[in-house]
């Protein structure tokens, strides 16, 4: 545990650098990055391809290590926490949505919305009750035992926002939620965002290239080459557009 | 998440068949090749199985195995049982004479001669006749596979008729009266079998000095089997055995000096490792193919625990339905085929050492999948 930061911020980063390196090259993804989010905030990452976005949200999801500076989620150094309790912590306190969804094509919605809370030890039964539930929250009560390849890619994304409610993570990360979806449904799943996934006790992460839902952030961080180069308000950066 | 795990495996349907396919086949060629092996093996001493009255078997020291008959002098019967602890002892006659059948034909056949008193290593199953009537005149009991085949009377239509009681052979040019039917086990030699009296064989055999295969020996209540094998051995001079030891012995003999185990031993390998090769793959790939959800399940706090019990779960789920279906098979196969001359037999020892072998199949095919999965970044998930 460490001290120091306000109760009100769900993540701090500050100086946080990553290189990825292989035999031949040396590719700095993150070149100190510092940002704070609030509980209740939406907080959304923009920025061309390849400007390290991405590595910022997995860096921040404890799915990969940065290699300096301090990222804390919830006052917590998942760097130096051991795999095991990282793993833990990421099941209890993190949901994620995926640009592809990752919804397991051979399982229902249902049972995929259930994974979560089955990876926690809920009883099976318990897990699709509240899975249906959340399914429910989301406007796909009558799809629970829909195969993924049933549904439209807007209902996949329901189904994918539904999972990582399911076990109410303190904070949600999202890459490219509406990439693959027309404007409308894009609009939609971000209103069910707004909707569902803000509280005052969750924080809400989105990585994104899709300017149509801009107006939907609380916060918007702009990288490139691996650094933040302008955080501002949604409606500041709406209003000055050309700066995006 | 076991169940997770299970609708992962069940809802690949084409892989889910595959890889059970391949423990399958890998199971039932196992299974099947090493039953008839065992089959096989178990034959070579069917007429050791069949005679379980003598305690020791004494032979030239120079036998190897049952059908390797180096005849004795009819002197040593008179010596072995001078040795103390021997209830009785009884010479028994076995030897390939030529039998001349109704039409012309010679077969040649295995002939054993029984003790004329006692009749001891008779056939115990007797389908026509009894084994006493071994004591009429020329009398001889012929085993039933050998009465339906090649003793067989060919009537002048062609048709074949068994041989039955009443029915006469020539053996060496004298005549012999068929007086029973007899159901034995098979040997490893195919040769019909006669049973006759130690006498009378000796009048079928071609004159030869030794003519005494083995003599047959019970010991006397309360003496040690193998003590007394050891005392006829060193009184005597004799290999004196227990009827176990010689079973052993017959087999070991076939193992070593024959390619029997190794033909068999190839199709087993065979089995091994194509089952190995086809689910190690399917698995492999149905683990790639499932990678991105592994590495979902990561990122959303499955630990590798965790992801290891699902694997070795598909793994044994596949393990035991192909398991299953591959010994039903062998076992089926063993039904349709039981009244040919094929050579099977399954005993509980070798389902354990096909489960073995599949299990092994199993663990490899997990354990390439394993290592995907363990080497496996969640960031991955991120990467669309």
């Amino acid at each position: 545990m460490t001290t120091g930061v306000p109760s009100n911020i769900a993540v701090h980063c500050a100086g946080v650098t990553k290189t990825y390196t292989t035999e031949t090259t040396t590719v700095p993804a993150l070149r100190g990055i510092d940002i704070d989010v609030k509980f209740g905030e939406l907080l959304m990452l923009v920025g061309p391809s390849g400007c390290g976005k991405t590595t910022l949200i997995s860096v921040i999801a404890g799915i990969l290590d940065h290699d300096s500076g301090e990222c804390l989620v919830f006052n917590r150094d998942l760097k130096h926490m051991p795999d095991k309790d990282r793993t833990k912590f990421r099941g209890e306190n993190i949901g994620f949505v995926f640009q592809a969804y990752n919804l397991i094509h051979t399982l229902t919605a249902q049972e995929n919305v259930a994974i979560p809370l089955l990876i926690r030890g809920v009883v099976f039964d318990e897990a699709l009750k509240k899975a249906a539930e959340v399914l429910q929250r989301v406007g796909l009560g009558e799809r629970l035992t829909s195969l993924p390849s049933e549904l439209s890619g807007g209902q996949q994304q329901r189904v994918a926002i539904a999972r990582a409610l399911v076990h109410e993570p303190k904070l949600i990360v999202c890459d490219e939620p509406t990439a693959a979806l027309d404007h409308d449904t894009g609009q939609k799943i971000m209103g069910l965002f707004r909707e569902v996934a803000i509280g005052e006790n969750r924080a809400l992460i989105i990585v994104t290239h899709d300017s149509r839902i801009f107006p939907f952030a609380d916060r918007i961080a702009k990288l490139d080459d691996g650094k933040i180069i302008a955080v501002a308000t949604a409606k500041e950066f709406l209003n000055g557009n050309q700066h995006l | 998440m076991i169940r997770i795990a299970l609708k992962m495996l069940v809802g690949d349907r084409p892989k889910y068949i595959g890889m059970i396919l391949g423990v399958m086949f890998s199971s039932f060629v196992i299974t099947q090749q090493s039953s008839i092996f065992t089959g096989i093996m178990t034959r070579t001493f069917g007429f050791i199985n069949d005679s379980p009255l003598p305690d020791v078997w004494v032979m030239d020291p120079k036998v190897q195995y049952i059908d390797d008959i180096k005849p004795l002098q009819d002197t040593q019967l008179l010596r072995v049982r001078g040795v103390d602890g021997v209830e009785w002892a009884t010479p028994l006659y076995k030897g390939l004479l030529k039998a001349r059948l109704s039409n012309g034909v010679f077969q040649n056949c295995n002939v054993i001669g029984l003790d004329d008193a006692s009749l001891v290593g008779g056939p115990g199953n007797m389908i026509k006749g009894k084994l006493e009537d071994l004591r009429r005149a020329d009398g001889v009991i012929v085993d039933i596979v050998g009465a339906q085949g090649r003793l067989a009377k060919i009537l002048p239509d062609g048709s074949r008729q068994t041989l039955d009681i009443g029915d006469t052979l020539e053996l060496n040019d004298r005549r012999a009266i068929v007086v029973g039917i007899a159901s034995i086990s098979r040997t490893f030699q195919s040769q019909p079998v006669i049973y006759t009296t130690y006498s009378r064989a000796m009048n079928f055999a071609p004159r030869e000095r030794k003519l005494l295969s083995f003599v047959l020996v019970k010991a006397k209540p309360g003496v040690a089997i193998s003590d007394l094998a050891r005392n006829i051995q060193s009184q005597t001079g004799l290999k004196a055995v227990t009827a176990e030891e010689f079973k052993h012995m017959t087999v070991m003999y076939f193992l070593k000096y024959t390619g029997i185990p190794i033909n068999f031993g190839i199709g087993v390998l065979l089995g091994f490792l194509v089952g190995t090769a086809i689910v190690g793959q399917i698995f492999h790939n149905f683990t790639l193919d499932n990678l991105r959800y592994f590495g979902a399940l990561k990122a959303m706090g499955a630990s590798n625990g965790t992801l290891l019990r699902m694997i070795i779960v598909q793994a044994i789920v596949v393990g035991l339905i192909g398991y299953g279906i591959g010994v039903g098979a062998a076992s089926m196969f063993y039904h349709v085929s039981k009244k040919s001359e094929l050579a099977f037999r399954m005993p509980a020892e070798l389902l354990i050492v096909s489960a073995t072998a599949v299990t092994v199949i199993c663990v490899i095919a997990a354990i390439f999948s394993i290592r995907k999965v363990f080497k496996l970044e969640p960031a991955i998930v991120f990467k669309s």
